[in-house]
C-alpha cells in the first residue's frame, strides 16, 4: 500500500514553524531538504539505545550499530540497484564523494597530456576537483557548454569525448538551472568510446530516475541531506571494477589489512575507502529517509512534482518584470529567477521578511552566472512536501516585494 | 554635530515608531535612497568590499582626526543600512568610531534578521570602518580584525 502524497507534508515537524509571524515555506530544498519525523527517531532511537563504535567491538551494542550500519549500506545498493553492496561506499557529501573519485581515481588513471570533460552547468564541487587533478597532472580540463535555453551542447560535447579523455563528470540535474542531462543519450555515447562517467546525482536521486545499472553509470554520488536524510552523510556507489583498481583516499583506521613498519595493505572493499570512525548515525538516519521515500509510488511522486513544477512556471509568469531562466528541454524542481532590475539578495531578505525561504546568489555555480551575465539569482526549489499553496504565497511575496523595491 | 550616540538614539526612536519588519525594512529602504550619492570615480575594484552578496562600495579618507565616507550598493537593503552607518559614523572622530559597537542595530528591530545573513556585508562594512579609524588614529597595527570570518 502506497503513501499518498498530499499526506507529506504533516511527517516534516518543522513545516508547523512560524518565521518572523508567518508560517514558514520551505523553498530551499536544493540547498537541503527538510526531515521526516521518522528520519528523526531514527536518529534519536540510535543514540538513545544502540550507539556504540562499528566493526571492531565485540560486546552486544557494537554488534546491534554494526548490524544496523551494514543493513544500512545494503539498504543504499537496493535503492539505486547496485549490483553489490560493497560498491556503495559512505562519505560525508557529495563533495566528499567527487573528492574521493578525483584522488583516487585520477592518481590511478589520468597522466599528463590525458583529458577530463565536465560540464559548465556543474556545482563547483564538480568543476573545482577535477580542474584541480588536471592541473596536479598536467592534463586538460574539457568544459562542455550549454545552449540558451540551458540545455548541454551535445554537439560539443560529442567532440570533446576523445581518445584522451578519461572521465566524464556531470550532473544528472542541474542545481542552479534544473536542467535534467540525457544520461541515457550521453553515458551510451561516453562508453561508446571507452570513457566512464560520474554522475553528481545530488539533486536528482529523490526527484527522478536513480537505477544505476540502468543508467549505466560508473560512479553515482549524492548527499543524505538533499533526500530528507540527515546531514553528513553522502554516497559514493562506484562499479567495482574501478573501485578495486583504485588506491584509497583517505588513509587510517578501519581500511587497512595489515599495518608494518614497512608497508600497509589496504582492507576490502567498501572499507579501503572508509578510513575513520563513519557517521554511523548519518547512515541509519540515510536509511530511515530511503524507507519514507519508498512509501510513495515513483511514478504518482514524479507526476506530482513535475505537476507543481510546471504550475510554478506559470505562476511565476504571471508576476510582472520576472525573468525565468532557461528553457530546457526536461526541468526538475528548480526555479531560477530574478525581477528585473532588482538585486537577488534583496529579493531574498524581503521574502524571508514574509517566512518564504528561498536562496540568493550564485548558488554554487560561478560558470553558468558568467554565461549568462548576471550576478546571481534567486532560486526557489522544491520538494515532495511543497504544495500549490507555497508557490502562491511566493508568487504574493513576490508581489509585495516589487510594491516596496519598485519605487 | 550631534554625537555617535546621540544619533544612534534617534535612529532607535524612528524605528521604534514603526510595528512590523515590512514598516522597518520599508524605512530602511527609504533612508539608502537619500543616501548622497556616492562619486562614480569611487567605485573602483579596490573598494569592493568583500563578502557580500551584493556589491558594495566604501571610500574612506581620515580628515583633520575625522572618518569621512561615500559608499553605495546596488542592493537597496544594503544601501539602506549604508545609510544607516553613513548617518551615525560618517564625519566622526576616528576614535569614537572606534570605540562603538554595533548593538544599536539590534535596537533597530533588523539586526537579528541582518546579522545572521553573511551575504550582507553589513560586519564586513563595520570592519572596513574601524580598520580606516585605527589607521586614521596610526594605530592599525593594534587592532584585531573584528569578525574575520566574514571574509
Amino acid at each position: 500500500m502506497t503513501k499518498t502524497i498530499s499526506s507529506a507534508r504533516a511527517d516534516f515537524p518543522i513545516l508547523k514553524t512560524m518565521v518572523n509571524d508567518h508560517p514558514l515555506v520551505y523553498l530551499d530544498n536544493a540547498a537541503t531538504t527538510q526531515k521526516p519525523q521518522s528520519v528523526i527517531d531514527a536518529l534519536v532511537d540510535y543514540y538513545t539505545h544502540y550507539n556504540s563504535n562499528i566493526h571492531r567491538g565485540n560486546h552486544s551494542l557494537a554488534a546491534l550499530a554494526t548490524q544496523a550500519h551494514e543493513t544500512t549500506r545494503g539498504r543504499v545498493a537496493r535503492f539505486i540497484n547496485a549490483e553489490h553492496k560493497h560498491e556503495i561506499i559512505f562519505t560525508r557529501n557529495t563533495t566528499e564523494s567527487i573528492n574521493l573519485v578525483a584522488h583516487s581515481f585520477g592518481d590511478t588513471f589520468v597522466k599528463e597530456g590525458d583529458e577530463v570533460v565536465v560540464t559548465q552547468l556543474e556545482h563547483h564541487s564538480n568543476f573545482v576537483p577535477w580542474q584541480l587533478l588536471c592541473q596536479r597532472k598536467g592534463a586538460h580540463f574539457r568544459v562542455v557548454p550549454f545552449t540558451p535555453d540551458g540545455d548541454l551542447d551535445l554537439e560539443v560535447l560529442d567532440k570533446l569525448l576523445g581518445k584522451r579523455t578519461r572521465l566524464l563528470a556531470l550532473n544528472h540535474v542541474s542545481n542552479s538551472l534544473g536542467t535534467v542531462n540525457p544520461l541515457e543519450i550521453i553515458i551510451p555515447l561516453a562508453h561508446s568510446r571507452g570513457i566512464p562517467v560520474l554522475v553528481d546525482a545530488a539533486q536528482s536521486v529523490h526527484h527522478i530516475e536513480h537505477d544505476v545499472r540502468k543508467l549505466d553509470a560508473d560512479f553515482y554520488v549524492f548527499s543524505g541531506h538533499k533526500m530528507y536524510g540527515p546531514t553528513g552523510i553522502g554516497v559514493l556507489y562506484g562499479q567495482e571494477k574501478w573501485l578495486e583498481a583504485m588506491m584509497p583516499f583517505l588513509s587510517g583506521g578501519e581500511m587497512i589489512d595489515q599495518v608494518t613498519v614497512d608497508r600497509t595493505t589496504f582492507n576490502q572493499l567498501p572499507f579501503k575507502f572508509e578510513a575513520g570512525t563513519p557517521d554511523i548515525a548519518g547512515a541509519i538516519g540515510l536509511a530511515a529517509a530511503i524507507d519514507y521515500l519508498e512509501q510513495f509510488d515513483t511514478e504518482e511522486l514524479a507526476v506530482y512534482e513535475d505537476d507543481l513544477l510546471r504550475y510554478g512556471i506559470g505562476q511565476l509568469g504571471q508576476v510582472p518584470g520576472l525573468i525565468l531562466y532557461g528553457n530546457p528541454i526536461r526541468r526538475s524542481s528548480i526555479l531560477p529567477f530574478n525581477l528585473e532590475g532588482i538585486q537577488h539578495y534583496d529579493v531574498g531578505v524581503l521574502l524571508d521578511a514574509y517566512g518564504i525561504a528561498v536562496r540568493t546568489g550564485q548558488h554554487c555555480t560561478q560558470p553558468i552566472m558568467d554565461r549568462l551575465g548576471i550576478t546571481g539569482t534567486v532560486r526557489a526549489s522544491l520538494a515532495l512536501y511543497n504544495t500549490r499553496e507555497d508557490i502562491d504565497a511566493l508568487v504574493q511575496g513576490l508581489k509585495r516585494v516589487l510594491k516596496m523595491l519598485k519605487r | 554635530m550631534s554625537t555617535i550616540l546621540e544619533i544612534e538614539n534617534e535612529l532607535i526612536e524612528a524605528f521604534g515608531l514603526l510595528d512590523s519588519w515590512e514598516e522597518k525594512y520599508d524605512y530602511l529602504i527609504e533612508l539608502g535612497q537619500e543616501l548622497p550619492a556616492m562619486d562614480p570615480a569611487q567605485k573602483t575594484d579596490s573598494n569592493l568590499v568583500k563578502g557580500c552578496q551584493s556589491s558594495v562600495w566604501l571610500a574612506v579618507e581620515c580628515q583633520d582626526g575625522r572618518l569621512c565616507f561615500q559608499a553605495d550598493s546596488d542592493s537597496l537593503v544594503v544601501k539602506g543600512m549604508v545609510a544607516v552607518l553613513n548617518k551615525v559614523f560618517n564625519h566622526q572622530p576616528a576614535g569614537e568610531v572606534l570605540e562603538s559597537d554595533l548593538r544599536f542595530f539590534e535596537s533597530l528591530g533588523l539586526w537579528r534578521h541582518l546579522s545572521s545573513q553573511r551575504g550582507n556585508g553589513l560586519t564586513a562594512m563595520v570592519s572596513h570602518l574601524k580598520q580606516a579609524a585605527a589607521r586614521c588614529l596610526g594605530q592599525a597595527e593594534a587592532l584585531p580584525a573584528t569578525n574575520p570570518q566574514e571574509e
